[in-house]
């Protein structure tokens, strides 16, 4: 199969999974016991003023109706052109658009897990391949070992912590904000701060997001290299043993040259692709890290709906966050089969 | 192999088999440690009530104190005794991730051990369904689900269960495959056995290993997302002392440095999680055949 039909087959293949998803967050939003509208009122709701949120969210309608209403609003080419966003229903707090406030906070989420997954594959294919080249050694189960301790810390707690030390008792860096409130952002072009400064030529305001980002993406990343460092370790591991790393060593090549040159050459695609795989997992801790900092991405977002009871703006960003992993992983797929001819087959 | 004799391989006296694990090198160790941890967790968290020096959930001294001698954990923002808190805090924890990895064992592993068994339509659909759980951002599914069932220790432990289901039924469906093209399933099926019989006589015992590792890392996810979930505010809202609750409300108390109040139950919901991952890691070497040397 040639890389263009492999892509058509893999976009068509993900219609099928895309909608069981979209069902399942509609089944646990609208069909699970528990009526949003009566939770949102705490069951001391007025009927009248109930029945009249219903009306205005579209919520009286049969719940095929619903599903419907649902679905067309993703797809919905038109609103989207229109509004810049999909339609996503309206919130039951403020009755705006759902889609608008999710795609305003996007981009502080995307700026996130790009900068925590940098970090996080960094240190992860450092320790790792360090961890598999001393096999079995004191420094491969000391690394080892803080693998598996951070897999064990939450995510909020090494966030507390950073902010308590490095911005409460040293104050070397900020704890709550994008950029700090006395500059203005930059404009938005991709909406993720560092890149929108770099293209106005604004220095500063780079610096400035840049320190913003550390602390909440080391959280982040510092959590999910756990994982990075195991997957490397075992590759490699694997790698090592082959017999083409023998031959390069039986050919007098340096250590480091069959190291990084060949088996790390050779293992580093299936590192990235499980890397890929992990992006879930990063997006689950970005809620909690996002919370953590006051970072308003859609991670605080979900945490400042729910405070409100806002069920509608809950689910359209549940809705947001299955959309990204599915086309995350619909391009890892695709990089993979660019780069590994084998898998097309 | 006698019945009695399964039951005594399977089961055996703890103390032995542990000393047998040390003599598997690092793997067997982390086996070690983590039950160990464990079971000190779990003991503590009984016996806690009973040994705790204020009651966890009065005001006793002012509040915000540093640890001292009357309080060795400090106080948190409302005076009550933090050392009282840590000791009896992991009851609700330890009940939800026990009562997640229960309901996890109860749906997934019978999905995965029927569906893989006969195959065809029934199975593609559910591995297709189970895929597209699998492959959503954990927590997001848990907060979508806990905050549609509300409160409380049964739907946090639930929420919880929608997530993990998929591990079990992958790996279940996974070993299933492999299991029932062997031989010796071809010859009790040859000699007449009925498929539950050979379900659950034949295959499941096999799977049981696998399953267990599942279960030690459920273990150490659900305390994790059990925190989680806490922390965004679909907690438990009972007046019990919860290592959760505490995390999150420490949280307030950052800009004032008071750093007893979040570290004493951070560091007692790593403990418990790192202890279950240390028995699920250590297994899942122990028992990975391309491992052994």
């Amino acid at each position: 199969m040639g890389l263009r039909s492999y892509i058509i087959t893999r976009i068509l293949l993900t219609i099928p999974t895309l909608l069981l998803l979209l069902s399942m967050v509609f089944i646990i939003m609208r069909v699970l016991p528990g009526d949003p509208v009566a939770l949102h009122f705490e069951r001391r709701g007025d009927p009248k003023q109930m029945e009249e949120m219903r009306r205005i969210l579209g919520l009286d309608k049969p719940l095929w109706a619903q599903y419907m209403d649902y679905l067309w609003g993703l797809v919905d080419i038109g609103y989207y052109l229109e509004h810049g966003y999909p339609n996503l229903g309206k919130s039951m707090q403020t009755f705006e658009d759902v889609g608008g406030q999710i795609f305003s906070a996007f981009p502080a989420t995307l700026e996130l897990a790009i900068y925590s997954m940098i970090i996080a594959s960094v240190i992860g294919i450092l320790l790792g391949v360090i961890s598999s080249k001393s096999y079995n050694s004191f420094i491969d189960h000391l690394i080892r070992g803080s693998g598996i301790v951070t897999y064990a810390v939450p995510v909020f707690f090494l966030g507390i912590i950073f902010q308590l030390i490095f911005g409460v008792y040293l104050g070397w860096l900020p704890t709550g904000q994008r950029i700090s409130p006395n500059i203005s952002p930059p404009a938005t072009i991709t909406g993720l701060y560092t890149i929108d400064s770099l293209l106005e030529g604004n220095f500063p305001k780079f610096f400035e997001s840049l320190r913003a980002l550390i602390l909440p993406s080391l959280t982040l990343g510092i959590i999910l290299s756990g994982i990075f460092v195991r997957l490397t370790r075992t590759n490699m591991l694997e790698t090592l043993r082959l017999d083409f790393v023998t031959a390069a060593r039986a050919r007098g090549l340096k250590e480091s040259t069959v190291t990084y040159g060949y088996a790390l050459r050779n293992a580093f695609l299936p590192i990235l692709t499980m890397m890929g795989l992990q992006f879930a997992m990063l997006l689950s801790g970005a809620i909690l890290t996002e919370t953590t900092f006051s970072w308003p991405g859609l991670g605080r977002y979900i945490y400042q709906r729910i405070s409100f009871r806002d069920y509608t703006a809950i689910q359209g960003a549940v809705v947001m966050f299955g959309l990204f992993v599915t086309l995350v992983s619909l391009v890892v797929d695709i990089l993979y089969a660019y780069f590994d001819p084998r898998i097309r087959l | 192999m006698s019945k009695a004799e399964t039951k005594r391989r399977i089961l055996g006296p703890l103390i032995p088999r542990l000393t047998s694990l040390a003599k598997k090198g690092p793997s067997g160790w982390m086996v070690i440690i983590g039950t160990i941890i464990v079971l000190a967790l779990v003991i503590m968290t009984a016996i806690g009530p009973w040994v705790t020096p204020h009651d966890p959930t009065k005001y006793h001294g002012p509040i915000r104190t540093p640890p001292s001698l009357q309080f060795p954990m400090g106080t948190n923002h409302l005076g009550q005794d933090m050392l009282s808190r840590i000791l009896c805090g992991g009851s609700l924890m330890l009940q939800v991730s026990a009562l997640s990895v229960l309901v996890c064992f109860l749906i997934g592993v019978p999905i995965g051990l029927f569906s893989s068994y006969i195959g065809g339509i029934f199975d593609r659909t559910m591995s297709l369904v189970i895929d597209a759980i699998y492959a959503f951002p954990g927590l997001v599914i848990a907060i979508a689900v806990a905050a549609m069932l509300g409160t409380g220790v049964v739907n946090m432990a639930l929420s919880i269960a929608v997530v993990y289901i998929p591990s079990y039924f992958r790996i279940v469906r996974s070993q299933v495959l492999s299991i029932k093209e062997l031989t010796y399933i071809e010859a009790a099926r040859a000699a007449g056995a009925k498929w539950h019989t050979i379900l659950l006589r034949y295959i499941f015992p096999n799977v049981i290993p696998s399953i267990v590792v599942v279960a030690s890392i459920n273990f150490a996810d659900a305390v994790l997302t059990a925190a989680g979930l806490t922390f965004i505010g679909l907690g438990v809202t009972i007046d019990i002392p919860d290592w959760g609750w505490d995390l999150t409300s420490g949280r307030a108390l950052i800009a004032s440095g008071a750093w007893w109040v979040i570290t004493f139950p951070g560091l007692m919901i790593i403990l418990l999680a790192l202890g279950f991952t240390l028995i699920g890691d250590g297994l899942s070497e122990l028992l990975n055949p391309k491992l052994q040397r």
